[in-house]
């Protein structure tokens, strides 16, 4: 199997409005097509420990890799360059930018990534879409469609430079347990046909238990996975 | 590839709120185009008004005036005009002297075999009563060699009935002024008759008038040939009382004129010594212009840096959306500087269109003046460097309207973003 994540002995502390360690001696990794949720209660750390991974907090201590390649210590800018290739985004709320249409909104991350002509793009998104079943939506306004559409646009928007691992930071929170169970298949197809990796934040048990494997966190260590 | 997709965030931020940006552009609009228009007139004037001066005053005036002598006899004394010895003379008088300058053919042919030099004119100015029955003016009469005149020093702008040639043609003509001949009643065609300074009577005949816009010029002074003039003070052909000197280089005027009076001992004065006071008020119009503009600019600024900073704060989640998925800081901070660069240019653009319209509209609108017979509409500048100012000064300005909010947004943290939600 091929690593994809590895974490090594990450530390992480708040100081404000006291010094409290958040994340204590993290260590753990995770494999090519592996769908792993992280559970736990809240404030237990999970979701900081995401966001570490996402390599938007860059305040911790400790060693991160991606792809076996060492993030801990690139700059800004080479981070933002590492997200918008390999990373997917979905969050609890979807994000979208209001005055962009669907199919604008999909397209973005991969305009800015320039790897391909903005043609290209677009025949890319509307497959994305397509594949979630919302390409007759595709010319609206972001802020015209349902809630569950805008989830599905917002995996589509993670989709878009197929990158290697979704994060996703309770991405059926919003959701009733209909549009929940459409997103976590999609989740699971996704990891089987594409090889992609997931690594999803979430409260919701019912789904945890549906994944490949459970992280379960108290108090900021992991204790068990 | 990159900044066209920044680019287009930055249009359809602006475009979804149409009314705000219209605002901010309507601030940079106003303030380029009260520039444009406020430095074409005040240039066109000031032009219209240096012109005046430059056009008409000879850049360096040779003459010779009367003046106490500068070493009194008592100096040359060994006894006394030590300086240690303390002497005062009362009462001193001016030497008698000519008005004529001495030497006046050579140091004419010397001006004008020196390359600085554009051309020279010689004057002879001599005081007679214009008389009307028994009544007597006061009066000047100036003679010229008007074709010269003409040519160097465009005496013929304010030459109202009649052409100087005609003076020319007639030996015993004159150029009377507006304000003498409105007091006396003649008019071109009657003979002016005057007296002169050694108590005769000539009669010279009016070919045409002059106005030049100055009341005390125009109700005593007269042009006349220079032969005439010369007769008229009772001097020989080789009497000259003004010698005036048009340079290539106007900023000479001011070495040459020391120069002269070394060279020749005479005295001479430039044009900036004796009108000082316009360089002064040109400099002074074109402050206020490039103040009162970047006044306004600076408003406009603010305006957009108001809208700049409201919309950030409406953004906060799309910055940090833009941010997880890939954008830098660097990118956020230009997608904000483009939408003040796009109002301000789109701003500047009209302003500059507007400015120009309403410059042409003055410059279409009637002005006539007393000074300037010839001049019948309002003098404005087309120049096509304030326009570029214009551009330049609206780009810079809404650069930094845009940077210090841009800045911000930039400096963003997406994950306080995201999980403050």
């Amino acid at each position: 199997m091929e690593e994809i994540i590895k974490v090594e002995s990450v530390n992480k502390y708040f100081h404000d409005p006291m010094t409290l360690q958040v994340l204590k001696n993290i260590n753990f990794t995770m494999n090519k097509g592996e769908f792993v949720s992280i559970m736990g209660k809240s404030g237990c750390g999970k979701s900081t420990l995401l966001y570490i991974l996402s390599t938007m907090d860059t305040d911790y201590e400790g060693d991160l890799y991606i792809n076996k390649r060492k993030i801990t210590g690139l700059s800004s800018n080479e981070l933002a360059v590492v997200r918008n290739e390999h990373i997917g985004f979905v969050f609890q709320f979807h994000y979208l930018l209001p005055e962009f249409s669907v199919l604008d909104n999909v397209m973005l991350p991969a305009l800015k990534l320039g790897a391909k002509s903005k043609q290209e793009i677009e025949h890319d998104a509307m497959n994305k879409l397509k594949m979630l079943d919302i390409d007759e939506q595709a010319l609206k306004k972001a802020t015209q469609i349902s809630g569950g559409q805008k989830q599905r646009v917002a995996i589509a928007r993670a989709l878009i430079n197929n990158p290697n691992i979704i994060m996703g930071d309770e991405p059926t929170g919003n959701l009733d347990s209909k549009n929940a169970d459409l997103v976590f298949n999609i989740l699971k197809e996704l990891t089987q046909s594409m090889e992609m990796s997931m690594l999803i934040v979430t409260h919701d048990s019912d789904f945890a238990n549906k994944t490949d494997r459970v992280i379960t966190m108290a108090d900021g260590e992991i204790i068990s996975q | 590839m990159k900044s066209g997709v920044l680019l287009k965030i930055a249009k359809t931020h602006l475009l979804a709120r149409k009314k705000q940006s219209a605002i901010a552009a309507l601030g940079v609009t106003f303030g380029i185009g009260t520039f444009i228009i406020l430095v074409s007139f005040m240039t066109g004037l000031n032009g219209l008004l240096d012109g005046l001066i430059l056009n008409r005053t000879p850049h360096i005036r040779v003459y010779n005036q009367i003046e106490p002598s500068k070493k009194q006899p008592i100096e040359l004394s060994s006894t006394y005009g030590d300086s240690h010895i303390m002497h005062e003379i009362l009462s001193i008088k001016p030497k008698k002297s000519q008005s004529n300058i001495r030497n006046n053919r050579g140091i004419m042919n010397a001006l004008l075999s020196d390359s600085r030099v554009k051309g020279v004119t010689p004057q002879v100015s001599t005081r007679v009563f214009y008389k009307s029955g028994s009544v007597l003016l006061n009066g000047n009469l100036i003679g010229v060699n008007i074709l010269k005149e003409t040519e160097l020093f465009n005496i013929d702008q304010y030459i109202m009935q009649g052409s100087p040639r005609d003076l020319d043609n007639n030996t015993n003509g004159v150029i009377l002024g507006a304000g003498v001949a409105k007091k006396l009643s003649l008019k071109v065609g009657d003979f002016a008759p005057m007296v002169t300074s050694n108590g005769s009577v000539i009669r010279l005949k009016i070919v045409a008038l002059f106005q030049s816009g100055l009341a005390d010029v125009d109700n005593v002074q007269s042009y006349t040939n220079l032969k005439t003039a010369q007769k008229a003070a009772g001097e020989s052909p080789a009497y000259l009382t003004d010698i005036n000197v048009k340079l290539y280089d106007l900023e000479l005027a001011k070495a040459m004129s020391d120069e002269l009076v070394r060279l020749f001992n005479i005295q001479a004065v430039d044009i900036k010594t004796a009108n000082a006071q316009f360089e002064t008020g040109t400099g002074i119009r074109n402050l206020i212009t490039y103040a009162v503009s970047v006044t306004l600019l600076v408003v406009a600024g603010f305006g957009i840096y108001n809208i700049l900073n409201m919309l950030i704060y409406e953004k906060m989640s799309d910055i940090a959306i833009l941010k997880a998925t890939g954008f830098s800081g660097g990118d956020v901070q230009r997608i904000f500087i483009y939408q003040a660069m796009l109002i301000g240019i789109i701003g500047g653009l009209i302003g500059l269109i507007l400015g120009f319209l309403v410059s042409v509209l003055i410059s279409k609108a009637p002005f006539e003046t007393a000074a300037l017979p010839t001049i019948k509409t309002f003098p404005v500048n087309f120049n096509p460097s304030y326009y570029i100012i214009g551009t330049v000064f609206a780009i810079i300005t809404t650069f930094f309207a845009g940077f210090l909010p841009a800045r911000k947004a930039s400096k963003i943290d997406p994950v306080e973003i995201i999980r403050g939600q």
